[in-house]
């Protein structure tokens, strides 16, 4: 059996979460999708499970076209998804979850639903009690459950999106298990992360999405940096930055540990120094949010000490370093920098009352607001929505917020999802704040932006800093293996 | 309790067990419809003026159901369609519904029209105490019985119940499931604003005969509540009603004695509902019923997760 993938394309806005993407996979082999955050892998399972529809493109399990316009068609045609997170329902209990949008018979039938169940819960060594409620489960006896839930359907295509993101590592090994069974059985399985250790552990072969569109594929096993080189692109730099007498030490951080969800960092060293760009490189999860949102003070530090210019940043929160001169930019644009629902001079409003006036100036805040637009260039009114705005807008808005006096900008992928014109300005933006003395410090899965803008790259491993390369001794392939966890 | 007590109570329960039944089934597939006060207002004027006109009381169930399914539809409507508010909506339609049966209704206003006649099941109204209490009465409490039964066993277990909770409880994840979430939403809301029409009629034309403005004002607001008290089950929330409805009677039989004790008995059923609530609430009780989906299904007290959230496909 294969299924076949022909260039596939989807747009939102002006950029392409998919850009003629082609893919042919047959049974019997588990195929990686394997991209950063962003390249595209969503969007495509999304159109593989009826979510999304396509804009170009065919696809065809065993030369047969598929229709895939709905979820239902796609459950039809054969494509079981078990997605990112469970989609389970939590306070029925695990038979009526099982039992969902499996059967066309009037009465549920939970006897045979019952045996089928438990003989597949049997095969895959799950244990499941089918009365408890979901809501008592954890994330990965709700994966087990939506995988029998899935087998039941006889699905002749599996695709697994991401999911090793919730769940213990005796679970992980468990679902890879199930997954190599499935595969050795004959089914089609795609193994969709951004992982790259975890596609190289189970899978046959890989293709890697960058951008929307598809890098390459490889036979596995294949060296981990190669597949890193395909995941962050151009290895060269595109643009030589003019180098720029740097000032003193901006910002220390010292023997600093941290934890914010899976990710934990611990950083024995770290400085910056005025007019400096420090670019750090990692693979997602490497820890280089974490450390930036430690410095921020989104998140607090177990121990250690950071220092911004004369002051010690212990014990101060977020707001205290942002007055401090820290501002931080998160990569999640609207769901973390902007208020979606709020206009641009509504958030003018909010950022800019600094004597907390408590009747609004609107006249002057709109005043403002429309300035800030013709100095930014954002493409909207003072009027418009955050969630209106493009990406490469609200970028541009986030920008326009920053209060003037900051020193320390602290980006997370700062033009992920931009065109590139956007991505230039923004730039273009962060050099001219360069000359002006100030210290930034980005992440970016880019290659080609890591090596254009960065002073400095650090390259983050497993929460530690693993490597350090100055501007005139950058090298790209040591930075590949350092990035992959390898000595060089 | 003196079984012919108990069929009292069971019959002048009966238009709120409709309307809570219909009500149950609407949130249960997701949508809020607030209107029940106005819509109720609506259906019992236009089944008893329909009745009244055509003679037919049948035909007067028929058009409540009718007029009430329709104002739930403009709900579901406005909601997946142009996008509004479930709530906004619902509280608009409960105005509208109420003027709109007193300017409507003019003509009928304390006429004596047809009504339910009586029909008692011959032998099973002959078993002692039980015959009395369940089967000397007549078919639209038949219905309202048999309905509590019906609703139980479709959301339960069959298989259109559970889409139908998948649909209320996270739409996203019925969809992905094959699941049309909106048709059942159209669906769902039409049948349970059928049911409260019922409910209106079954008042105008069985327990509170005939037409005055405000007719049975308040009662949609009292449905809506033991919606809640019922934590969404169906047979806890006709245990509500029943409930409520005994506290009325057993008041409106003591009047003569005990003026006093008969007025406070008809506010009992809120803070009653209230301290149910609590109760339900109660880490213990949530523990049971966390253990358990048999008991968590009745002690259950969380609405519906999706409940008066729209779904749009991206």
């Amino acid at each position: 059996m294969t299924l076949d993938v022909d260039k596939i394309s989807k747009h939102f806005g002006n950029v392409y979460a998919n850009n003629n993407v082609s893919l042919s996979i047959d049974s019997g082999e588990i195929h990686g999708l394997l991209g950063e955050n962003g390249a595209g892998k969503s969007t495509l399972v999304k159109i593989l499970s009826g979510f999304f529809e396509k804009e170009a493109g065919e696809i065809r399990l065993n030369d047969q076209l598929l229709d895939l316009s709905s979820p239902k068609d796609s459950i039809k045609c054969g494509i079981g998804i078990l997605h990112q997170e469970p989609m389970v329902f939590l306070p029925f209990s695990v038979l009526d979850n099982f039992l969902i949008g499996s059967t066309d018979q009037f009465f549920a039938p939970r006897k045979e639903a019952l045996k089928q169940f438990q003989e597949i819960c049997n095969k895959f060594d799950f244990e499941l009690d089918p009365d408890t409620p979901v809501s008592l489960l954890t994330i990965g006896q709700r994966q087990q459950l939506e995988i029998a839930r899935l087998l039941w359907l006889d699905p002749k295509v599996l695709i697994f999106d991401e999911p090793t993101n919730a769940i213990s590592p005796a679970q992980r090994e468990k679902l890879f298990a199930t997954i190599q069974q499935l595969s050795t059985e004959g089914m089609l399985v795609i193994f969709v992360s951004h992982k790259l250790e975890e596609v190289a552990a189970i899978c046959d072969s890989v293709t890697v999405l960058r951008k929307g569109k598809v890098a390459g594929s490889k036979k596995l096993p294949c060296p981990q940096s190669e597949l890193i080189e395909l995941m962050f692109g151009k290895l060269f730099p595109s643009k030589e930055i003019k180098d720029i007498q740097k000032g003193g030490i901006q910002l220390t951080a010292s023997n600093l540990k941290s934890i914010e969800g899976r990710e934990s960092i611990e950083i024995t060293n770290f400085e910056i120094r005025k007019s400096e760009i420090v670019g750090i490189a990692g693979i997602e999860g490497a820890g280089q949010r974490t450390f930036l949102r430690t410095i921020a003070g989104r998140n607090s530090a177990e121990s250690g000490t950071i220092i911004s210019g004369r002051n010690l940043l212990n014990g101060t929160d977020y707001h205290q370093r942002l007055e401090k001169g820290l501002y931080y930019m998160p990569a999640d644009r609207l769901g973390e920098g902007l208020i979606s629902e709020l206009t641009i001079t509504e958030h003018i409003a909010l950022v800019e009352n600094k004597k907390k006036n408590q009747i609004i100036d609107w006249e002057m805040c709109y005043l403002r607001a429309a300035e800030l637009i013709a100095q930014f260039q954002i493409q909207g009114t003072p009027e418009s929505k955050a969630e209106s705005l493009s990406g490469g807008n609200q970028q541009r808005l986030m920008f326009a917020l920053m209060p003037t006096d900051a020193d320390t900008i602290l980006l997370e992928h700062p033009t992920r999802g931009l065109d590139i014109e956007s991505a230039d300005w923004i730039w273009n933006q962060l050099l001219d704040m360069r000359s002006d003395d100030c210290s930034i410090i980005f992440s970016s899965s880019d290659f080609e932006e890591l090596l254009s803008y960065s002073d400095r790259i650090i390259v983050c491993f497993a929460g530690r800093i693993v490597g350090e390369f100055e501007r005139n001794e950058f090298n790209p392939e040591h930075i590949a293996l350092l990035m992959s966890g390898s000595q060089i | 309790m003196h079984p012919e007590t108990i069929a009292t109570i069971i019959a002048a329960s009966s238009p709120l067990v409709f309307a809570v039944l219909g009500e149950t089934l609407t949130e249960k597939v997701g949508v809020v419809n607030l209107s029940l006060d106005g819509s109720m207002l609506l259906a019992a004027m236009t089944g008893f003026a329909v009745a009244f006109v055509t003679g037919s009381v049948e035909l007067g169930f028929l058009a409540a159901a009718l007029i009430s399914s329709l104002v739930a539809l403009v709900i579901v409507f406005t909601s997946i369609e142009l996008r509004l508010n479930q709530i906004a909506i619902g509280l608009i339609l409960t105005l509208l519904g109420t003027k709109l049966a007193a300017f409507l209704g003019q003509d009928f206003v304390r006429q004596v029209g047809p009504s339910v006649q009586a029909q008692a099941i011959p032998y099973l109204k002959d078993i002692p105490y039980l015959g009395e209490i369940f089967f000397n009465h007549n078919l639209v409490v038949y219905a309202s019985l048999l309905s509590i039964v019906v609703v139980y066993l479709f959301l339960f277990h069959t298989r259109h119940g559970l889409e139908l909770q998948s649909s209320g409880e996270r739409p996203e994840a019925a969809f992905a499931k094959g699941i049309p979430v909106n048709r059942l939403r159209y669906i769902y809301t039409a049948l349970g604003g059928a049911l409260v029409g019922i409910g209106g009629a079954a008042f105008s034309l069985d327990v509170k005969l005939g037409w005055s403005e405000g007719h049975i004002a308040n009662f949609g607001w009292i449905a809506l509540a033991i919606v809640i008290f019922g934590g969404w089950h169906p047979v806890r929330a006709a245990l509500g009603c029943y409930i409520f409805g005994a506290l009325q009677i057993i008041a409106l039989r003591l009047q003569p004695e005990l003026p006093g004790l008969s007025q406070v008995l008809p506010i009992l059923p809120f803070p009653i509902m209230i301290l149910t609530l609590v109760a339900v609430n109660h880490p213990f009780i949530r523990k049971i019923g966390l253990r358990s989906s048999v008991i968590g299904k009745i002690v259950r007290s969380d609405p519906p997760a999706g409940l008066g959230r729209p779904f749009w496909r991206e």
